[in-house]
C-alpha cells in the first residue's frame, strides 16, 4: 500500500522526523489559511501518488503540480488552478489523475541533499539502512555509477538501529557536530516509525540540510507491509482508493488477486506462480497478456463470475485464457462455474480453457456440452496458442 | 530414502480444528500419512475425526506422541508464535502453510531460530510431500496442502516456490512414468526457512533422488545463489522453470515475494545463471518434465 505526501508528513511529524512545516489543503481557501500560518517562501503540491509532479501539465494547460511562491493569496491562486484539475504525468498515463488535495508548505533552501531509506534486506532476514552522499537522484543510478559511495548497514531486529550505527551513518554523509546529533535523532525515529508501522520501505530522497544548519526529510516514499495492514488502522485509514487502479479495487473484494497490465488477452489461473507462467506463455506464444489474475486455490463460482466481469470491463481485452490446474478441486465444479460466469455476463469474445487435474474428464465433458463457443487445449502451451490465434482472427 | 520426511514420520498438526487445517489433516490421513496430534489451545483432550488427540501445547503433543515433525495453519496473526512454539519443542521439522504472516514477524522468527536445531520450511508454501507406494502413491508422507494422488513414488526431486507449478511439474512427471523421492515448496513470502540451496543440497546427498527439477519465480536471488551452488556441487541432472519474465517491475505478483525491483530480480537474470551453471531451463511450464527427461537421457 501507498500513501500520500501530506500524510508521509504526518507520519514524520507523529514520529518526531525533522521535516518543513506545512499542511494539507482541500480547497483554495484551506490553502489560504494553511499559507497565512507559515513563513518565508512557500511551496504548493499537488497530492497525487503518480511521481514526476513537477515537471506534469494539468489538462487545463496549467503548468507544473509544484509551485513557488511569495504571499498566501499567491498560493490560493494557484491551489485553485490545480484542485479540482486534471494533472497527467509520465507516471500516471495520458488519462491523468484528479487532484482533490493540495500540501502547502515553507520552501526550503539547499545546502546538501543526501539519501537514507530503510527496507527488508531478505538474504539476512533483517532491516537494512541504505545511505548516500548523493541525494535527489536516483539510488539504482547512484548504485550503478558509484557504488562506493552507498553505504548498506544491516540493524538487527532485536536489538533495533543502535545510537553508534545513527554516528556511524551520519559520519558516512559528512555530517558532524550539531548536525551529528540532528541526524542521530531523525535516524532513530524513522526506524522507530518503520518497525511500529510495518513498513516494507521508506525512503528519504532528498534529505536535505539547510544553510542554515538544519537536517529536514524533504520527500518520502512509503511502502507498506500489506500482510501487517490488519494490526494497522492508522495505515489503512490512510488508503486512498481513488488512486488505486478500480479493477484491482473490485478483484480484492472478491478475494482476487488481479493486476492490470498493457496486452489484450486476459487471463484467469489458479495459484500465483501458474498466473505468472501463464502471462510469460501467452507471449511466447506471440501474443500479449492483459492482466495477472490468482483466483487463489478454491475457484469459486461467484469468484469466477467477478473475475470474468472485472476482466470483460477491460475494453481492451479481446480473449480470455482461463488456465486452471485443480488439484484438490473437482474440475467439474469449476467447469459448471467457467461455463455459468460465461452465460451470466454474456461472453462473446473467444475463450480457451485449460483444465487438468482431478475429475478432469467430467470438467471437459461439461465445457464441451454448454453450447458455449469456447476451446480447450490439451495443455498449457496447446491453450496459449489457440488463444493467441483466436485474438488474432478477430482483429 | 527421501529428504526431511519418510512414509514413517510423525506429523503433528498446529490449527488442526480450523476448516483449513482440519480439511487437510483430513486429506494427510486418508493418503496415509502418520498424523499423531493436533493442537489447538483450549481443545486438549478432544479427539480429531475420532482417532487424533488434540492437545493444548505443541510440548504436550510432542511428549505424548513423539512427534518430531509440525505442520502450521494457524492464522496470520498468530503464526509466528505457532513456529516459535514448534521451534521450542524440539521438532525436527516445522512446515508452515500459513500465507500472509507479517514480514517483520518473520524477520525475528527466523533469527531467533538461529542455533536451534529445526528447520522451518515455509510459510506461504504447499508443504512437501514424500510419495508412497499404494494405489495414487498413498502410504506417503504428506504435510500441507498438495493433492496426494498426482504423485508416484520414484527418483525425481521436486523445489519450487509456487504451489500450482509444483503440481504441474509433478503430474507431468508422473504422467510420463516418473515418480518422486520427495517434492518440497519452499513458499513464496520473501522471508522464508529454507531456500532452493538448502534443497539441492539434500537432494544431492539422497541417494534415491537421481534427477531434480527446480521451479523459481521473480525476486530475491535465491535461484541464483542454488545456480552458483549447483555449478560447483551437484553431479545430478537439474531441469528448472523461472515465472515472471512478462511481470512489470515494482509490482507484487500474488506472492509476497515475488518482485521485481531496482532491476534486482528478474526471470531473465535467473535464466541466464541457471543456464551458466549448465543447468536446462524449459522455456514453458508445459515443458518442465520432458526438459529433465531430455537432460537426464543426454547425460
Amino acid at each position: 500500500m501507498n500513501i500520500h505526501e501530506f500524510q508521509a508528513r504526518e507520519l514524520f511529524a507523529e514520529f518526531g522526523v525533522a521535516t518543513q512545516p506545512g499542511s494539507v489543503a482541500h480547497t483554495a481557501e484551506e490553502a489560504k489559511n494553511v499559507a497565512a500560518g507559515l513563513g518565508g517562501k512557500l511551496v504548493v503540491k499537488a497530492q497525487i501518488h503518480a511521481g514526476g509532479r513537477g515537471k506534469g501539465t494539468f489538462k487545463s494547460g496549467f503548468k507544473g503540480g509544484v509551485h513557488l511562491c511569495e504571499t498566501p493569496a499567491e498560493a490560493k491562486e494557484i491551489a485553485s488552478r490545480m484542485i479540482g484539475e486534471v494533472l497527467v504525468t509520465h507516471q500516471t498515463g495520458p488519462e491523468g489523475k484528479e487532484v482533490g488535495k493540495i500540501f502547502v508548505g515553507e520552501a526550503v533552501d539547499i545546502a546538501r541533499e543526501l539519501y537514507f531509506a530503510i527496507l527488508i534486506d531478505r538474504s539476512t532476514s533483517s532491516p537494512v539502512v541504505i545511505a548516500s552522499t548523493e541525494g535527489g537522484m536516483d539510488i539504482e543510478t547512484v548504485a550503478e555509477k558509484s557504488p562506493e559511495k552507498i553505504l548498506r548497514l544491516i540493524v538487527n531486529p532485536f536489538l533495533g538501529l543502535m545510537p553508534y550505527q545513527t554516528r556511524l551513518i551520519a559520519a558516512s554523509l559528512g555530517l558532524t557536530g550539531p548536525l551529528m546529533t540532528q541526524a542521530s535523532k531523525l535516524f532513530t525515529n524513522l526506524y522507530r516509525l518503520f518497525i511500529e508501522r510495518d513498513c516494507s520501505m521508506v525512503e528519504i530522497n532528498p534529505l536535505v540540510v539547510t544553510p542554515d544548519g538544519k537536517l529536514l526529510a524533504l520527500d518520502a516514499k512509503f511502502n507498506f507491509d500489506d500482510n501487517s495492514l490488519y494490526r494497522q488502522p492508522s495505515i489503512i485509514a490512510m488508503r486512498d482508493i481513488t488512486e488505486e487502479d478500480p479493477r484491482e479495487v473490485e478483484a480484492s473484494k472478491f478475494g482476487l488477486n488481479y493486476i492490470g497490465l498493457d496486452g489484450n488477452i486476459a487471463c484467469l489461473v489458479n495459484g500465483a506462480g501458474l498466473a505468472m507462467a501463464t502471462m510469460d506463455i501467452i507471449q511466447h506464444a506471440g501474443g500479449m497478456p492483459a492482466n495477472f489474475l490468482d483466483v487463489g486455490g478454491g475457484a469459486t463460482r461467484e469468484q469466477v463470475t467477478a473475475a470474468f466481469r472485472i476482466i470483460l470491463a477491460d475494453k481492451s481485452v479481446k480473449g480470455i485464457f482461463v488456465n486452471i490446474f485443480g488439484g484438490i478441486m473437482d474440475c467439474n465444479i469449476i467447469a459448471t462455474g467457467i461455463v455459468e460466469a460465461a452465460k451470466e455476463t454474456g461472453l462473446s469474445i473467444p475463450l480457451v480453457v485449460r483444465l487438468e487435474g482431478n475429475n478432469v474428464e467430467a470438467g471437459k465433458k461439461t465445457l464441451a456440452e454448454s453450447g458455449l463457443k469456447l476451446e480447450s487445449g490439451e495443455n498449457i502451451l496447446d491453450a496459449a496458442h489457440k488463444i493467441v490465434a483466436a485474438v488474432k482472427a478477430v482483429a | 530414502m527421501s529428504i526431511l520426511v519418510t512414509p514413517d514420520t510423525k506429523v503433528l498438526i498446529q490449527g488442526i480444528t480450523g476448516s483449513f487445517g482440519a480439511r487437510h489433516a483430513k486429506l494427510s490421513l486418508e493418503y496415509g500419512t502418520k498424523v499423531v496430534a493436533g493442537v489447538t489451545p483450549g481443545k486438549g483432550g478432544q479427539l480429531f475425526e475420532g482417532i487424533v488427540p488434540i492437545f493444548d501445547t505443541v510440548e504436550q503433543a510432542v511428549r505424548e506422541t513423539g512427534a518430531t515433525v509440525s505442520a502450521i495453519f494457524v492464522p496470520p496473526p498468530f503464526a509466528a508464535d505457532a513456529i516459535v512454539e514448534g521451534v521450542d519443542a524440539g521438532l525436527d521439522l516445522v512446515v508452515a502453510i500459513t500465507e500472509g504472516i507479517p514480514v517483520i514477524d518473520m524477520m525475528k522468527v527466523k533469527l531467533s531460530m538461529k542455533g536451534s536445531k529445526t528447520r522451518l520450511i515455509g510459510p506461504n508454501c504447499p508443504g512437501l510431500v514424500t510419495p508412497g507406494t499404494g494405489k495414487d502413491s498413498h502410504g506417503g508422507c504428506r504435510i500441507g496442502i498438495a493433492p496426494g494422488y498426482i504423485h508416484k513414488k520414484g527418483n525425481i526431486g521436486v523445489v519450487s516456490r509456487s504451489g500450482t507449478l509444483t503440481y504441474e511439474a509433478v503430474w507431468q512427471l508422473t504422467t510420463r512414468g516418473y515418480g518422486q523421492s520427495t517434492c518440497v515448496g519452499i513458499g513464496g513470502d520473501p522471508i522464508n526457512g529454507t531456500s532452493h540451496t538448502d534443497i539441492l543440497k539434500m537432494f544431492n546427498e539422497d541417494p534415491e533422488t537421481e534427477a531434480i527439477i527446480m521451479i523459481g519465480e521473480i525476486g530475491g536471488t535465491g535461484e541464483e545463489e542454488a545456480a552458483a551452488w549447483a555449478a560447483a556441487n551437484c553431479k545430478k541432472p537439474i531441469a528448472a522453470f523461472i515465472a515472471g519474465a512478462t511481470a512489470p517491475e515494482g509490482r507484487r505478483m500474488g506472492h509476497a515475494g515475488a518482485i521485481v525491483s531496482g532491476g534486482q530480480g528478474t526471470a531473465a537474470g535467473k535464466i541466464a545463471a541457471l543456464r551458466a551453471a549448465g543447468i536446462a531451463v524449459a522455456e514453458t511450464p508445459t515443458d518442465m518434465a520432458d526438459t529433465l527427461i531430455e537432460r537426464i537421457k543426454n547425460g
